[in-house]
């Protein structure tokens, strides 16, 4: 399936990718172009592969075969941390923190990475603490300054997510993949999350996996239906909606 | 921590040997060390290393060498077993970090075994018996190590007592600086989480490489210090025991915490001399007194003591 315009800008693009377990075709001939500037959510029921493209895409995973692009450079033989210099940030399932580190020291980790100290052992982490306003400012912007020096690991649920999104933001990511950013969450804690997501999408992309279908609907500007590892359907949330073969993957759980 | 706790241990340690027998107090600080330099892996990188003893009882044996067969002064002996036991580090460490968890203990474990046998089977070791007989030495050519200054009517080996407190707290200051670094910080966020320090950015391998070295390096300092103290490598020093007693100490004392695995040594150490009558039963008792800790006291002594004053120590 081709975007309507071939021209368009594409910031990551795959190939005819596709990653075999044993056999067994988790994804195949995935040809997927995220464009950039785009919120571009991945869909589909249980088992649809959305997972493995994922990692394949932030290079947990090597690919069968097929090649991925990332500002038309091929990336597919690249580790996780070379993509990451590149500015392709992932974010996981389960939230990804550093639990026994304060909020606060979660977000430095990250902005650390630019300072080129981070081999420097014979240094004192005093030098850290210019790190702190950028940190502070950050925590602000997810409403998580109150909580800067607690137990990362005894946060909610939903804050958590919420640090993850400021450290990941810290790394001023063009390309932002998130793993199902609203996952068990309450309906409170989806607005938030939302909310957060819309804001961190200014002038960067963000690709996303997602179950919760509001979510799409209010943030997506394009969304891939993945059904049995290849592309099922692709457009805006109204195209996609009113798609049959999608309304029946979904057994009219498509708000339909 | 407070810097005036920093200067009363320091004030302990220069004071120590006209209390405490001061071949014990010098026993000690070397396991202190060689436990601290093991809790850089284990508790602010979380690698546990099984193979340790490579490490100590390695640079014990290059040390000896060095200094009884090639005739070098000492601290040109420890230097030499030190960077042996980064090197050894190095090689080890390159294959061990490939894996993870209990294969990354069974490689360093099976490493250590090969250094073992090494130590048993060349030329230089001395076999069963060991390097015995390692001179002290002149140090720097200059300060005979051997001298015993007499105080009241006991003659205390002082000069051998402050080059090895010296030397203890440069590998101290080492550690902690380590801990406390840029570097430190990322070897804390792998520890906490692996698969997102990687996908910050951060080339992990390298990380836990440099703290592997480091680590070996400075415990391969330790073990380089008992052996001119004790003038004795010995294959006790590399065996799997010590690399399992390090361990111990390090999760009495409190992993993860600065001060923690120096307590533990200092526990270990003593319990082990002072339990010397009762015979074999030691480790009965030893391993009693371990399980009771590590049921009651999960975070070792050092580390509960540190949740109680809301402190890291």
């Amino acid at each position: 399936m081709l975007a309507e315009n071939p021209a368009a800008d594409c910031i990551l693009e795959t190939k005819r990718l596709s990653k075999e377990f044993k056999g067994f075709a988790a994804v195949s001939d995935l040809n997927l172009q995220v464009q950039r500037g785009h919120i571009h959510a991945l869909i589909g029921p249980n088992g649809a592969g959305k997972t493995t493209v994922f990692n394949l895409l932030t290079k947990f995973l090597t690919p069968t075969t097929g090649t991925i692009l990332f500002n038309g450079i091929d990336i597919t033989r690249e580790q996780p941390a070379d993509i990451a210099l590149r500015g392709v940030i992932r974010s996981f399932q389960i939230s990804a923190v550093f639990p026994g580190l304060t909020p606060l020291e979660n977000v430095r980790v990250a902005l650390q990475r630019a300072t080129n100290t981070s081999y420097q052992f014979w240094k004192s982490d005093r030098c850290l603490r210019q790190l702190d306003d950028r940190a502070m400012a950050l925590l602000e912007s997810v409403g998580l300054a109150a909580f800067s020096g607690a137990v990362t690991g005894e946060l909610a649920y939903g804050r958590k997510r919420a640090l993850e999104i400021a450290t990941t933001l810290a790394l001023e990511p063009k390309l932002l993949l998130l793993d199902e950013p609203t996952q068990g969450m309450g309906a409170e804690d989806v607005d938030r999350i939302t909310a957060l997501v819309k804001q961190a999408s200014a002038g960067r992309t963000i690709l996303m996996v997602e179950h919760n279908l509001k979510v799409v609907e209010t943030l997506a500007d394009r969304i891939t239906v993945l059904q049995r590892g290849a592309i099922l359907a692709e457009g805006s949330y109204a195209e996609v909606s009113q798609d049959p073969q999608v309304m029946e993957a979904y057994m009219g759980s498509a708000h339909a | 921590m407070n810097r005036y706790v920093w200067l009363a241990l320091v004030a302990l340690g220069l004071l120590a040997p006209f209390a405490v027998y001061p071949v014990f107090m010098m026993k000690l600080l070397c396991f202190a060390l060689f436990a601290a330099a093991f809790n850089l892996l284990l508790g602010y990188t979380g690698l546990l290393s099984f193979g340790h003893a490579a490490f100590f009882g390695g640079a014990a044996y290059v040390t000896g060498h060095l200094v009884k067969n090639l005739g070098l002064t000492p601290e040109l002996g420890i230097l030499g077993g030190t960077l042996f036991a980064g090197l050894l580090g190095y090689l080890v460490g390159s294959l061990a970090i490939r894996r993870q968890g209990i294969y990354f203990a069974m490689v360093t474990l099976a490493l250590a075994q090969i250094v073992y046998f090494l130590a048993l089977k060349l030329p230089f070791t001395g076999g069963e018996d060991g390097l015995q007989g390692i001179p002290r030495g002149l140090l720097f050519g200059l300060i005979d190590l051997n001298r015993h200054v007499t105080v009241g009517s006991t003659p205390l080996p002082l000069s051998l007592y402050y080059f090895t407190f010296a030397l203890f707290c440069l590998g101290f200051w080492v550690i902690y600086r380590a801990i406390h670094s840029p570097f430190g910080q990322v070897l804390k966020a792998i520890r906490e989480n692996e698969p997102r320090a990687r996908s910050l950015g951060y080339k992990v391998e390298r990380f836990k490489l440099i703290a592997f070295v480091l680590s070996s390096a400075l415990a391969g300092m330790a073990g380089a210090m008992k052996c001119l103290i004790f003038q004795l490598a010995s294959l006790t020093d590399v065996s799997w025991h010590t690399s399992g007693e390090v361990v111990l100490m390090t999760l009495l004392g409190g992993v993860g915490t600065v001060l923690g695995p120096s307590a533990g040594a200092f526990t270990v150490v003593t319990l082990q001399s002072q339990l010397t009558m009762v015979g074999p039963w030691i480790t009965v008792i030893i391993g009693g007194i371990f399980v009771v800790c590590v049921l009651v006291f999960r975070r070792g002594f050092v580390g509960e003591l540190g949740r109680l004053l809301r402190r890291s120590l």
